[in-house]
């Protein structure tokens, strides 16, 4: 048995929407943006309980973020949001300039992120975002690994005054968290304690990694998974004691292999205590068509990934 | 403040010219021809027309004013420092380190000038701000205006129409952009680099409304500004015929004094061309001393 059960299978898309209808009622300066895909983003529950708050800028992501900019300013608490790869690649300059410069506390909460999108193909299939929005300054970057860490985040990014960038799945996938657990951005949830290595992961890759765990203790091999669900702001500390105790790190992403949470990682690891570390991500390709899961079986990110990273990064600890 | 007349406006765009050409000087680094051909839209709009407070810049019921086309700044920042917004001998420190005038416009409280709201200078983004802006504040029902300011080579951008078609589209007639009609850009004159015409049919199919006059005309301008405020039902767009480099004969209407400053040689003429006022300048003495040690090496 894991050590987290699925209860049942939720989208984090669907999470979001919910957590903004809650929002609109309880916070009268909550705005939606809407870019035409409110059906798949599931800000379409916002738009019918608050159509005077829901803004409707059509298919224009570089106006939708500016737009998005002008309300922070005047105190409004905006959300923008369509897929990921048209809420990140495609308005980029926008984001850069008139929100993370600006330093205006705009919610980019994108849907459709990561290679699990499937059928669409690779033009959907936002595998950059996590990189793009993590080198900004002033940019908070964050992935829920559930629909009711979704929710969550998503009611407390409105106190959270800065830019932040929150990416959701597509598909319906395992919920296993505590709907009334605590929730900081940039504090790390330790999900099982682990004594010999530890996997890191965010968004779906934790529910792969608990699989994984499960695996790897019938192995007799004692694994700690962290859900870093905040990318940046980074727990390091979390990170630091990880490698401190468990000497050797798996990431897992659905996204590609440079510049998201593999590589903020390293960057603490290279910069605190070095540990040999093993990266679960798209290796530097672009995907296609296909189910979400049978995409992750082939692209490598799904828990037999994990398992034989950890084999992998085991080998390179033992021979320090 | 009390409003400025026409003849105070006159002479307050002249003393802006004399400190965008002073602030060129001594920064070496800047643009020239465009804020030049603005000092009398700038006159009006912080000596006449805008609400604002220079002691609080985030003065609740100030009016919103954002320069889309960020490289215009040095007559923004001498505006600013006429207006009170900084102190005038602060002009002397555009475009250098440790100072908050940056080459393009940020707001104050990241690296940059009081005044500003937002960071611009990547071209095209203002227009999707001031938009948003403006239904934030109708939204909250509040009586603020909002005016930004374009640049006409600003309007190749793609993201200006996308935020056309989105004010056109919500009716957002507290929003006045105003575009700085010169013809001109760093490459070439506009209808050589790309064609914009015709400019006001573009702003009339996209549902605005469409007022056009003669930006360097400070009668002119106060009259069309005080029309499209009376305006109501669509935003409103005014295509103010400038010239590039207004007031320096040998910069007039040349796209080439686009992204240039002045050499000491051309200072010195432009300044003579451009008469002292009653306002003073900043650094007049200075100034001068600069120009006797240039002279004699």
């Amino acid at each position: 048995m894991p050590k987290y059960q699925c209860k049942e299978l939720k989208a984090t898309r669907l999470g979001f929407g919910e957590a903004l209808v809650e929002l609109g009622h309880e916070n009268p300066n909550v705005v939606v943006l809407g870019g035409d895909v409110t059906g798949s983003v599931r800000t379409d529950l916002f738009m019918k309980a608050f159509p005077d708050r829901f803004i409707s800028v059509g298919v224009s992501e570089q106006d939708m973020m500016g737009t998005a900019a002008g309300l922070a300013l005047v105190g409004k608490i905006p959300f923008a949001s369509t897929y990921g790869e048209f809420a990140t690649g495609r308005p980029f300059d926008q984001i850069r300039q008139s929100i993370a410069y600006s330093e205006l506390p705009v919610k980019i909460c994108a849907s459709h992120c990561g290679i699990t999108v499937g059928p669409d193909g690779a033009t959907h299939q936002s595998l950059e975002d996590i990189a793009l929005m993590r080198i900004l300054p002033h940019m908070t970057v964050a992935s829920p690994c559930d629909y009711h860490q979704a929710k969550k985040m998503v009611k407390a990014s409105v106190q959270w005054n800065h830019p932040i960038y929150i990416r959701f799945f597509r598909d319906n996938t395992p919920v296993f968290t505590d709907p009334n657990g605590a929730f900081e951005f940039g504090k790390a949830d330790v999900l099982i304690n682990g004594t010999e290595v530890t996997v890191i992961a965010c968004g779906l890759q934790v529910w792969e990694a608990i699989l994984a765990e499960e695996v790897l203790a019938a192995e007799k091999i004692s694994c700690r998974v962290i859900n870093m669900h905040t990318i940046k702001p980074l727990d390091k500390e979390a990170i630091v004691k990880a490698a401190n105790e468990t000497g050797a790190i798996v990431t897992a992403e659905d996204h590609q292999i440079h510049g998201g949470l593999g590589g903020a990682v390293a960057e603490v690891l290279a910069q605190t205590i070095p540990t040999p570390q093993e990266f679960v991500a798209v290796n530097d390709t672009f995907g296609e068509s296909g189910k979400g899961d049978e995409l992750m079986k082939k692209y490598g990110i799904a828990k037999d990934d994990i398992v034989k990273a950890v084999h992998k990064v085991l080998k390179r600890k033992r021979k320090l | 403040m009390e409003r400025f007349d026409v003849v105070e406006l006159k002479e307050m765009a002249r003393q802006i010219r004399r400190d965008i050409i002073k602030e060129l000087l001594i920064s070496k680094s800047g643009h020239s021809g465009g804020p030049l051909g603005l000092a009398d839209i700038f006159a009006c709009l912080y000596f006449n027309i805008l609400k604002v407070d220079p002691n609080n810049p985030r003065w609740e019921e100030r009016d919103y004013f954002f320069l889309s086309a960020g490289h215009l700044c040095p007559v923004w920042y001498a505006t600013l420092a006429r207006r009170g917004f900084i102190p005038l001998t602060e002009l002397t420190t555009l475009r250098k380190i440790n100072g908050r005038l940056q080459g393009h416009p940020a707001p104050p409280w990241t690296h940059g000038v009081p005044g500003a709201e937002v960071a611009s200078g990547a071209l095209g983004q203002g227009l999707s701000i001031a938009v948003g802006c403006a239904l934030g504040l109708r939204l909250d029902k509040k009586p603020n205006r909002v005016y930004v300011l374009h640049g006409d080579g600003e309007l190749d951008e793609g993201q200006i129409w996308e935020a056309v078609m989105t004010a056109g589209h919500h009716k957002v007639d507290n929003l006045t952009a105003i575009v700085d009609r010169n013809n001109c850009q760093i490459d070439n004159y506009t209808d050589k680099v790309m064609e914009l015409e015709p400019l006001a049919d573009k702003w009339k199919a996209f549902n605005w409304h469409v007022l056009e006059c003669d930006g360097n005309d400070i009668e002119q301008f106060l009259r069309t500004v005080k029309q499209a405020q009376e305006l109501r039902g669509k935003p409103k767009v005014i295509l103010a015929h400038t010239f590039m480099g207004k007031g320096v004969s040998f910069m007039e209407n040349d796209y080439k004094w686009h992204g240039v400053p002045p050499n000491d040689e051309q200072g010195k003429q432009a300044l003579s061309e451009l008469t002292p006022t009653k306002y003073g300048d900043f650094i007049e003495f200075e100034w001068e001393r600069q120009l006797v040690e240039v002279g004699a090496k």
